[in-house]
């Protein structure tokens, strides 16, 4: 067979690899993740009550000063309740969580948190998804690491477990507080 | 104990199959008989199992247990029971059990229908398929099992299937479009197992076709469904948004309809076999891509289904060992084809061929319009979709070349047609297509685009051909109807097929170029017009149903003042998802849609309603049918039936137009 035919049957083969090495390039790239010019950007501006505290508000102000997980949860949110018991492990280890209670009615939110026990400092109240939005929020279960300058770190979609501690948020956790220089245990709400 | 015994028997199936995927191609290679035999066996047992492990899950569907994830996060135990079963496959885990479900259907299929065919060819056909299992079920087992516990603490209720999936079209649209995707996948295993035998004759193209052509059948149904569906449920209107997901099917069926054509050709003419296998390959990649598409998140899309990047690694892998590999093979195997055929420039190979061509750039087209903002963003641009302009602007002359030569090829002579004389014969047809083509649109519909005119004159030109070529084979019998019947059904499911394309294309054009849509404030007593039809609004009512409440709006329509029939669309608000659903409501016969939607509601009691007039509307998704009932009749024809009796036929006793 003459040279140029070979290079005829090797062509279908040439398209899939280019195709294959579009889509392996894209595979990371989440089109619903979090524009990635949004990390390493400061919290979006809000001011919301606290879940249970009515005249008290908070804001990403509050979240300043250490290293902090942020989670989006809701009763409305199966998954939640599978990740709940390792946020109660984390917050009894040290690991300073905030609660977005998202899209959600805050007397059930805060029945769940009684029967379930609360691994949050303070749960900020959403009900109707403002901050969520801005943050671009997917649903929940998620959960945003935010460095003790408030800006976020990493967004985790979906349930937290422990390997995803392990494995994911520990370590940006740590190396935040490092780069900090603050410490990511014992810090107290403002 | 449900869901261990459906992962169990889901284990055992994966067992199985690797049994099947390597013994009896070990076998054929060898020529060793008791190997081999143990192909058959192992596609009947792979299915029992599979069959199982579907029949658990849906007994946990229908048992309520949330602690299994899946049941959980899919259902609720308000969910009406019908609803239970379709949720199956509602989500990820489940329409991928469903999956590998029916690819133990085909590969057991093959099992029960391949009398005919030499031992050593089925081995290697259910080996590959066999391979492909595999692959799919360690996709299940190891990224997205179904039969995952929710243990120890899960939730009381299920937090219900999407409203928009609670849907009569959900039960039936995704087994259906699943049996064609992979219903190629036998093709494909023909094609594999052809490359490593190196037995590629007419024979391995006849094998071959009937398998395509159910397949086809399949996509092209479920397709047509999927459209249906998005019309009437997601309340808009629209039939077709060029959507990532919708055109993940589109694809495998351009090229599915360029490798029936491209088959067709290699039995008769025993050319064109490295393009043939190409396609083989291509349509169930094609296929295999769409699944990826899918699955791995790397688009958005409305039928969102859960995204998972580890998932797209796995399919990746997956994509790359099948479609690398195979098209390795293809490239190592390129000694194989020699052409034996000859033909002159017209003919009815060089037309096919065109038609082929013109087949796969549909395709490449579909391809770069679904990828583009993946390589957009490759290449630092920013993600970019291009949108449904992009695509209709490319498809308009795709489609009339396509119709172009659905209107000239089945009647050109294979080898060498003549042209001067065939052109006589199309004059009169050319004259009668531009007055009828003109005259239809200006009669019915007043002062037609350039665009209507050009797409009827071709649809006129396909149809006036056809009818001739049907009469003039008919009338050489006694008298006409018995001739009709006498021709050969391949031959009537070809002209079938083609005239349901004629019948899509006038009904996508048509609804597309004359519907008429209003977005209007009513208060109750209101009216408005469209055409010669009054809408009159008649005011809203509650009503509770088992899992949702909903407002019912009355619309009464007549015409000319005539009262002809009320419609009641309804927003719907489910229990458990707290989804707001628009329930639309159509009234429709061949030459219309009516088709009326709720929008908001106002604080003084009035309505945002949604009237449309969409003309031919129906003909989109009949033309769709047809085209499948002529794939049906060509996969009946005698000749496949026949070589099912006697044993190694090489070549069919009779002769046969198509």
């Amino acid at each position: 067979m003459e040279k140029s035919k070979v290079w005829i049957f090797l062509a279908p083969l040439g398209v899939f690899i280019a195709l294959a090495a579009l889509l392996f390039n894209s595979l990371g790239n989440d089109p619903r993740l979090l524009p990635s010019a949004k990390l390493g950007r400061p919290v979006p501006v809000f001011n919301l009550p606290v879940l249970g505290a009515v005249s008290e508000e908070f804001s990403q102000e509050n979240l300043k000063g250490h290293v902090s997980l942020l989670n989006v949860w809701a009763t409305w949110c199966p998954s939640c309740r599978v990740e709940h018991p390792v946020l109660n492990q984390l917050a009894e280890s040290g690991v300073v969580i905030y609660g977005l209670n998202y899209k959600d009615k805050s007397e059930e939110a805060l029945n769940y948190l009684q029967q379930l026990g609360n691994p949050y400092q303070k749960v900020i109240y959403d009900k109707k998804g403002d901050l969520g939005l801005d943050l671009g929020v997917y649903g929940a279960p998620e959960t945003y690491i935010i460095d003790a300058e408030g800006l976020i770190v990493y967004r985790h979609v979906g349930v937290v477990s422990d390997e995803v501690w392990v494995t994911v948020l520990k370590p940006l956790m740590d190396a935040a507080a490092q780069s900090e220089q603050v410490p990511s245990k014992g810090g107290f709400s403002g | 104990m449900l869901a261990e015994l459906g992962q169990f028997a889901l284990i055992i199936a994966l067992a199985v199959a690797l049994i099947q995927g390597t013994f009896p191609l070990l076998g054929a290679y060898r020529q060793n008989a008791s190997l081999m035999a143990l192909a058959r066996p192992a596609a009947y047992t792979q299915f029992f199992f599979m069959a199982l492990s579907f029949a658990c899950l849906a007994a946990l569907f229908l048992n309520n247990d949330f602690t299994v994830a899946y049941v959980a996060s899919h259902s609720n135990s308000q969910l009406p029971e019908w609803f239970k079963v379709s949720a199956v496959w509602g989500g990820h885990e489940g329409s991928l059990l469903l999956w590998v479900l029916i690819l133990a259907g085909w590969s057991a299929a093959v099992a029960v229908f391949s009398e005919d065919l030499p031992l050593d060819m089925v081995s290697r056909v259910l080996s590959v398929m066999g391979l492909l299992s595999v692959g799919f079920m360690l996709f299940i087992l190891l990224t997205s099992n179904p039969f995952d516990r929710l243990l120890p603490s899960f939730p009381f209720d299920g937090s219900d299937l999407n409203p928009l999936l609670q849907d009569i079209g959900l039960i039936i649209h995704p087994p259906l479009l699943y049996m064609g995707y992979v219903g190629f996948s036998v093709v494909f295993a023909f094609a594999i197992a052809g490359l490593i035998s190196g037995r590629l004759d007419s024979t391995w193209a006849k094998w071959s076709r009937p398998w395509t052509l159910i397949a086809w059948c399949f996509l092209t149904v479920g397709i047509a469904l999927g459209s249906w569906w998005a019309y009437y449920e997601l309340g808009w209107g629209g039939w077709w948004f060029w959507d990532p997901v919708e055109n993940a099917s589109l694809m495998p069926w351009l090229a599915g309809t360029a490798l029936l054509h491209a088959l067709a050709v290699t039995e008769k003419r025993k050319i064109f076999k490295a393009w043939t296998i190409m396609l083989a390959i291509t349509s169930f990649s094609l296929s295999l891509l769409g699944t990826f598409l899918v699955r791995s998140g790397v688009l958005t899309s409305v039928h969102a289904f859960a995204t998972d990047p580890e998932r797209g690694m796995f399919v990746l892998g997956f994509l790359i060992i099948v479609v690398g590999g195979s098209l390795s093979l293809f490239a190592f195997r390129a000694n194989l084809f020699k052409g034996q055929g000859q033909y002159q420039l017209f003919s009815r190979e060089t037309l096919l061929m065109l038609g082929n061509i013109l087949l796969l750039v549909a395709t490449v087209v579909v391809l770069l319009g679904t990828l583009f903002p993946l390589l957009s963003e490759a290449f630092n641009m920013g993600k970019i979709s291009v949108g449904p302009p992009y695509f209709n602007l490319l498809f308009f002359p795709l489609t009339l070349l396509a119709m172009l030569l659905m209107g000239v090829a089945p009647f050109v002579r294979w080898k060498k047609q003549e042209a001067a004389g065939f052109i006589k014969g199309f004059v009169w047809m050319a004259v009668i297509s531009v007055v009828l083509g003109i005259a239809f649109p200006w009669i019915y519909f007043g002062s037609p685009a350039w665009q209507v005119i050009v797409v009827t004159v071709f649809c006129v030109w396909v149809l006036s051909a056809t009818i001739k070529d049907v009469v003039k084979k008919s009338v050489n019998k006694k008298n006409i109807l018995q001739g009709f019947i006498s021709l050969p059904r391949s031959y009537k499911g070809m002209m079938l097929g083609h005239l349901g394309i004629v019948v899509l294309v006038m009904g996508v054009t048509y609804t597309s170029f004359y519907s008429t849509e209003l977005d209007v404030r009513m208060a109750t007593g209101d009216s408005v017009n469209i055409k010669t039809y009054s809408f009159k609004f008649n005011g809203v009512k509650d009503v509770s149903r088992q899992n949702h409440n909903a407002v019912m709006g009355e619309i009464e329509v007549s015409q000319n003042g005539n009262r002809l029939f009320s419609l009641y669309p309804e927003k719907r608000v489910y229990a458990v998802q707290k989804n707001m659903m628009t329930e639309a409501a159509i009234h429709w016969n061949l030459g219309r849609d009516i088709y009326v939607a709720l929008g908001d509601s106002f604080d003084d009691g009035s309505w945002a309603v949604r009237v449309q007039h969409k003309p031919l509307m129906r003909l989109v998704w009949l033309g769709a049918l047809i085209s499948a009932l002529g794939g049906i009749l060509v996969v009946a024809d005698s000749r496949y039936r026949q070589s099912r009796r006697k044993r190694s036929v090489k070549h069919s006793p009779i002769e046969l137009e198509a």
